[in-house]
């Protein structure tokens, strides 16, 4: 008897991703970069959120071709983004065989209230959280990896920093907690209650949390591991900075040994120019991406 | 009292801890090569064995490994861990750390939407040991040295080469402890051995 997208098999998956970085990629050849620099998985894209932002307009589900040309390149799994609720998107990129598959807000959101039904697929989920409420809501609807929204393709570790604290306060409260104070508190964050109490028993989350949303140098993957992630996504910090290769790789060693200042020193020497970066406070609203999803 | 180390370059290290606890064991996180010299037993866990390999060769660790194998101390490698162990990679020029005569396949079930989990007869481990398998290897053939401990399917899961043992799934990610309390034991028996013939010398 063999069970296949079992929440183990499902978690799991990530679980193996822990202490790693996953990085964008729009090509073959990026693929190819990023899993010689050590990449645990990359994410296939059609472009990377600093060009999503510099383009406007909706962004979709990359061209199935882009996302085949990857998985064709690189042996290390190959994750996509579906919109917000886009059932057909995430169906179609279960079916191209994609190992996980990230319910962004990167993308357009195509369903304004409702996110995926995400344990109706074999295919292990990600998706993005600012705080426990929705973090918890997104394991609720069956996703089997979280990271923090921050702030895609704006290189400013600042919201990453935000929702990571935000997260980790909120657990530490919880694991705190009595029981008998639980049930209000699974109202005011808007969080399931048993997944409130598997947090108080086990003192940890059900699953593997990520960094992602402005992490652009090597300090900046260290940081988000010593605020408590389990590793880092890279959208537009490696292919936007001078040097990918260089970047790519010593942001691999950073988060590997992220608590060695020397190394984290020595692999930020030269390395040329990070992506240009943003500032939050001049972003309009209608272009902050972490205020898409509920 | 054994000291044993899980590899903690990258991959799912806290689990392995947790699944290692055992009376008179202490374990130990292991990211310098310098740690490998106390050590009586190690653990290499799952993860990407591409990213680990080019982080085994960028600290150093390649022939330190070799050199604990060699010192007849014994490893346990799952998924990630037993690729690098084994002496030939199927569709691959050359194996990585080369310690176990076996040829391995990567990915071998296929991607993840063919990842699964069942129960298995493990020798020596016990019936019905939960076995998870994430975008698993096989181990295609082993050399007459080896002892085929598990097969799901025909094809071959767990291995034995004298003091390394491996395996395609991930024990570590249930809360069944029956492999890593077998591998326990081997450490601590290798240990007495090892004091032995220390004592006799």
């Amino acid at each position: 008897m063999a069970d296949r997208g079992t929440d183990r098999v499902k978690r799991g998956m990530a679980e193996m991703q822990k202490g790693g970085v996953i990085m964008d990629v729009v090509n073959a050849e990026q693929a190819k970069i990023a899993e010689e620099a050590g990449a645990v998985a990359v994410m296939a894209l059609e472009r990377v959120p600093a060009d999503i932002r510099a383009a406007g307009g909706v962004a979709r589900m990359a061209d199935p071709t882009i996302v085949e040309e990857v998985m064709n390149a690189v042996s290390i799994p190959v994750m996509a983004k579906a919109r917000i609720g886009h059932i057909v998107e995430a169906k179609v990129l279960e079916s191209l065989g994609v190992d996980y598959i990230d319910e962004s807000e990167v993308l357009t959101p195509a369903d304004e209230v409702y996110h995926l039904d995400k344990s109706e697929y074999t295919v292990p989920f990600v998706c993005g959280a600012r705080d426990l409420g929705e973090a918890m809501r997104r394991v609720g609807e069956g996703a089997s990896m979280l990271r923090t929204k921050g702030e895609p393709g704006t290189g400013n570790i600042v919201e990453a920093v935000r929702h990571m604290r935000m997260v980790q306060s909120e657990l530490k409260k919880i694991s705190g907690m009595s029981k008998d104070e639980l049930m209000t508190e699974a109202k005011n964050l808007g969080a399931p209650y048993e997944l409130l109490l598997d947090i108080k028993e086990t003192g940890k989350l059900p699953v593997v949390n990520f960094a992602a949303g402005g992490i652009a140098t090597p300090s900046d993957a260290s940081l988000m591991m010593q605020l408590g992630a389990d590793g880092v996504f890279v959208g537009s910090g490696i292919f936007k900075s001078d040097h990918p290769d260089k970047f790519a790789r010593a942001i691999v060693e950073a988060t590997t040994h992220y608590q060695d200042y020397d190394l984290i020193g020595r692999l930020s020497r030269g390395l040329g120019t990070a992506m240009q970066g943003i500032e939050i406070s001049n972003l309009d609203p209608s272009e902050r991406m972490q205020d898409r999803g509920w | 009292m054994v000291k044993i180390g899980v590899l903690a370059l990258q991959g799912a290290v806290q689990e392995h801890v947790k699944s290692l606890k055992a009376p008179e064991a202490e374990i130990v996180i292991v990211k310098r090569v310098d740690q490998l010299d106390d050590l009586d037993g190690l653990v290499f866990p799952g993860g990407e064995s591409t990213t680990m390999r080019r982080l085994v060769d960028k600290y150093d660790f390649f022939e330190p490994l070799q050199k604990f194998a060699q010192a007849k101390k014994p490893i346990f490698g799952t998924c990630a861990g037993l690729i690098l162990m084994a002496n030939h990679i199927v569709h691959e020029t050359t194996g990585h750390l080369q310690m176990v005569n076996m040829d391995v396949e990567r990915n071998a079930f296929g991607r993840q939407r063919e990842s699964f989990e069942t129960r298995l007869s493990v020798k020596g481990v016990g019936e019905d040991v939960e076995a998870v398998f994430i975008r698993a290897p096989l181990i295609r053939n082993v050399g007459e040295d080896v002892d085929v401990l598990a097969t799901y399917d025909g094809e071959i899961v767990a291995a034995c080469q004298g003091h390394l043992l491996a395996c395609s799934f991930h024990p570590e990610l249930t809360d069944d402890t029956r492999f890593h309390q077998y591998f326990v034991q081997m450490v601590r028996e290798s240990k007495e051995t090892a004091d032995d013939t220390l004592a006799v010398t």
